[in-house]
């Protein structure tokens, strides 16, 4: 579904990503981990296309509806509305716009570029209810400013709904479990878990293996200075949670 | 790199000329020129002596230069004064209006013509210095509204004109009020009777045409005892390399129980990208909140114009009346906007709002200037001021001066400014979203101007919202 190839990414001359290979299949989900500022982030904007890094190699190849499309190609609202989400880390503030109208506004330019119909205001907020009781989202959210002043915790759940209206094919998740309570990261790790299909896939970054109780993945990568330096299955994140990355990193350096 | 450097500005689309022969007077101002400008409306002895003792002290007046910036001098004497579409006699009835006329406003989106005419909306349509045409006449002189060119009203109903003109912009008001005073060429006319509210919305198109050609319109608006009208104004210019004066003055009265509506949008041209040529919009609006229980409300957009000083302002006499003030002014490239109001409560339990939204880009300068002045009979006055400002990038310039004069005591007055910047981190997350920049802005433009939207009549709003987003494409990135 999603192939990247070889991708080298710098920003204003510095390279910060350095060669990344990583093919995600239809049904899959992956696990990114690994030390701060190894690229992570830079990793999931990149897909997302992020204007201030400049890719100096490589390609990413999306591959939907039996139909190969070259990402780096389009501009970032296009691979949105191709069905490519980013989960961001930080999600950003938007003054004066609230969350439906945001959501509404997104969900309809989708469609329409999808060439299906939009939906009209009221048809749109029952659907937008649907998606929060079943994030176990209270309403107060719905009228507030788009993340203005939200909490941490309700920042990551947002996005969360996002995801769940705008219902992406390739998901990039940016550390939506930090900076959740016990409580609320049962509900995002269960409402994941809803999300996930035979036909999409998501790409969970993370610095803990406690999701993984909720979202079961495939695959875990390390990434360390940019690469991927080791994959493996979900006892990986188990043992790097109990030893740390001081072995993977050595090992791969050798 | 994944830009938005795609988004260009787009031409301004009113820009283009057109072709009529004229009737025009020869470049200078002196006191021939006002007779004759006089002698062609066929105004009455009042008219004319008006006009002749403002230019006499408009001759001793300075040209004023208080505001944050300077701009080229102009030279009075090197501009024309009247310029008009030649014509028969004044078209009686819309066939007999020049089709080129109808054209021109055709496209620019202002139906005059019989087959294409807005139902809900009665328009006066202004090219260069007078009326073309005004429409649904019949039916508002059913209600007894009384609505045309005010050339057409000094004649026809100079009783009204004599009242009121000149009572609310005293004609030595500032310089460019007394200059407009001197030698004012058209614009409307407005008496809604006691107890009407007006069937419609009015509303006036103001159209520069001709090249080194002031336009000086003047427009009065009386609402009787118990009235309602809402009226809207809107103004395009072609594109010219020159500088082209503006300096209109418009007058509101609303008697006791009165309420009068003013909705502008304002898209004069603006100049290119680097600043050459454009409007200078020097504009006295003003408002009298004659009785008791009168309300006036200003709203503006103000898009174009490569300088603009306009202060529309109420003066509240009437006890428990109000005036409010709700604006955006958007500068762009090298645009400088000068706006605000003036809020003057002398009656008792007067109330006024205010809310102000500039947003500005490139190397633009977007003044709030306001003054909200409490006489000291002014019993329990109220005044709420809101001004918000919206940098887009960082070489423009946004500025904020609230004066107040307070002589009453028992004034309550508040105060609220915010100053926020568009940046390319909340264009990316909204583009992340599946929503283009262009989208992204409209509804961040949207979202910060909302509360003046939505005083507008709905399909200006919806006009209002596509023009910001014209003149801000290429700014953000
Ligand atoms: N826009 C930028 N400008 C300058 N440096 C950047 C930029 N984006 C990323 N970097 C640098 O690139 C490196 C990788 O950052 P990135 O955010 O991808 O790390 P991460 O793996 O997500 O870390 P964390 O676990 O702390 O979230 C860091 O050293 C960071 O400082
Ligand atoms: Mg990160």
């Amino acid at each position: 579904m999603l192939t990247i190839k070889d991708i080298s990414a710098s920003v204003d001359g510095k390279e910060i990503l350095k060669g990344i290979n990583l093919t995600i299949k239809a049904g899959e989900v992956h696990v990114i981990m690994g030390p701060n500022g190894s690229g992570k982030s830079t990793l999931s904007k990149v897909v997302a296309g992020h204007p201030d890094y400049q890719i100096t190699n490589g390609e990413i190849v999306y591959d939907i509806n039996f139909k190969k499309k070259n990402l780096l190609d389009m501009e970032p609202d296009v691979r949105a509305k191709e069905g490519i989400f980013m989960g961001f880390q930080y999600p950003v503030e938007i003054p004066s716009v609230s969350n439906e109208e945001f959501l509404r506004a997104a969900f309809n330019e989708i469609c329409k570029y999808q060439g299906v119909e939009d939906m009209d205001p009221l048809d749109f907020q029952d659907f937008l209810k649907e998606k929060m009781d079943f994030l176990g989202m209270g309403e107060k959210f719905i009228n507030r400013e788009l993340n203005v002043g939200f909490s941490g915790g309700e920042k990551k759940r947002n996005e969360i709904l996002q995801m769940a209206v705008l219902s992406p094919k390739i998901s990039f998740l940016d550390e939506t479990d930090s900076g959740l309570d016990v409580d609320a990261l049962r509900v995002v790790g269960e409402g994941i878990n809803k999300l996930k299909r035979r036909d999409n896939a998501i790409i969970l970054i993370t610095h803990y293996h406690r999701l993984l109780d909720y979202v079961k993945p495939d695959f875990v990568h390390v990434m360390y200075d940019g690469k991927i330096v080791k994959t493996g299955e979900e006892s990986l994140a188990y043992d790097i949670e109990k030893n740390g990355y001081d072995s993977i990193i050595k090992e791969s350096q050798n | 790199m994944v830009g938005n450097e795609q988004f260009l500005s787009k031409d301004y689309k009113y820009g283009f000329t057109t072709n009529i022969e004229v009737d025009e007077l020869p470049k200078g101002l002196n006191e021939d020129i006002i007779k004759a400008i006089s002698k062609k409306k066929g105004e009455p002895e009042f008219m004319l002596n008006f006009r002749l003792s403002v230019f006499e002290k408009w001759k001793t007046m300075a040209e004023p230069h208080w505001a944050d910036f300077d701009y080229n001098p102009i030279d009075y004497q090197n501009l024309k004064y009247y310029s008009a579409p030649k014509k028969k006699d004044g078209p009686k009835s819309m066939d007999e209006v020049d089709p080129e006329l109808l054209d021109t406003f055709e496209k620019l989106g202002v139906p005059i013509h019989e087959r294409a005419r807005l139902a809900g909306v009665a328009i006066d349509a202004v090219f260069d210095s007078v009326s073309v045409a005004t429409t649904h006449q019949e039916l508002l002189s059913k209600h007894g509204v009384i609505f045309c060119p005010i050339s057409e009203a000094v004649k026809k109903h100079p009783e009204l004109v004599q009242k009121y003109l000149g009572t609310v912009v005293p004609p030595t008001d500032n310089f460019f009020a007394s200059l407009n005073s001197a030698v004012f060429s058209d614009g409307s006319f407005v008496y809604i009777p006691k107890n009407v509210r007006c069937p419609m919305d009015l509303s006036t198109y103001f159209r520069i045409n001709a090249s080194e050609t002031g336009q000086f319109e003047r427009t009065l608006i009386i609402a009787d005892e118990g009235s309602y009208v809402s009226y809207i104004e809107g103004c395009t210019a072609p594109m010219r390399d020159e500088n082209q004066l503006h300096a209109a003055v418009v007058e509101l009265i609303a008697l006791k129980d009165a309420e009068i509506k003013y909705s502008t949008v304002q898209n004069w041209y603006a100049g290119d990208k680097n600043g050459v040529g454009g409007i200078y919009n020097f504009v006295t609006k003003r408002g009298k909140c004659a009785g008791s229980g009168a309300k006036i409300s200003w709203t503006q957009v103000e898009a174009g114009s490569a300088l603009t000083w306009k202060y529309p302002s109420v003066i509240l006499q009437g006890d428990n009346s109000i005036g409010e003030f709700y604006s955006v002014a958007l500068t762009n490239n090298y645009m400088k906007a000068d706006t605000g109001t003036k809020m003057i409560h002398i009656g008792k339990n007067t109330r006024s709002r205010i809310i102000s939204k500039g947003i500005s880009a490139e190397y633009s300068t977007n003044t709030y200037r306001g003054l909200v002045r409490i006489a000291p009979s002014a019993e329990n006055a109220r005044n709420y001021s809101q001004c918000d400002s919206l940098l887009v990038g960082d070489k423009c310039s946004a500025n904020t001066f609230p004066y107040l004069e307070v002589k009453n005591s028992s004034a309550t007055l508040e105060h609220e400014a915010t100053t926020s910047k568009i940046s390319t981190d909340q264009i990316f997350y909204l583009n992340s979203r599946g929503l283009s920049t262009e989208s992204a802005i409209s509804l961040l433009i949207n979202g910060f101007c909302k509360e003046v939207f939505k005083e507008l009549p709905l399909e200006f709003s919806v006009e209002a919202v596509r023009l910001l987003e014209m003149r801000l494409e290429g700014s953000i990135g």
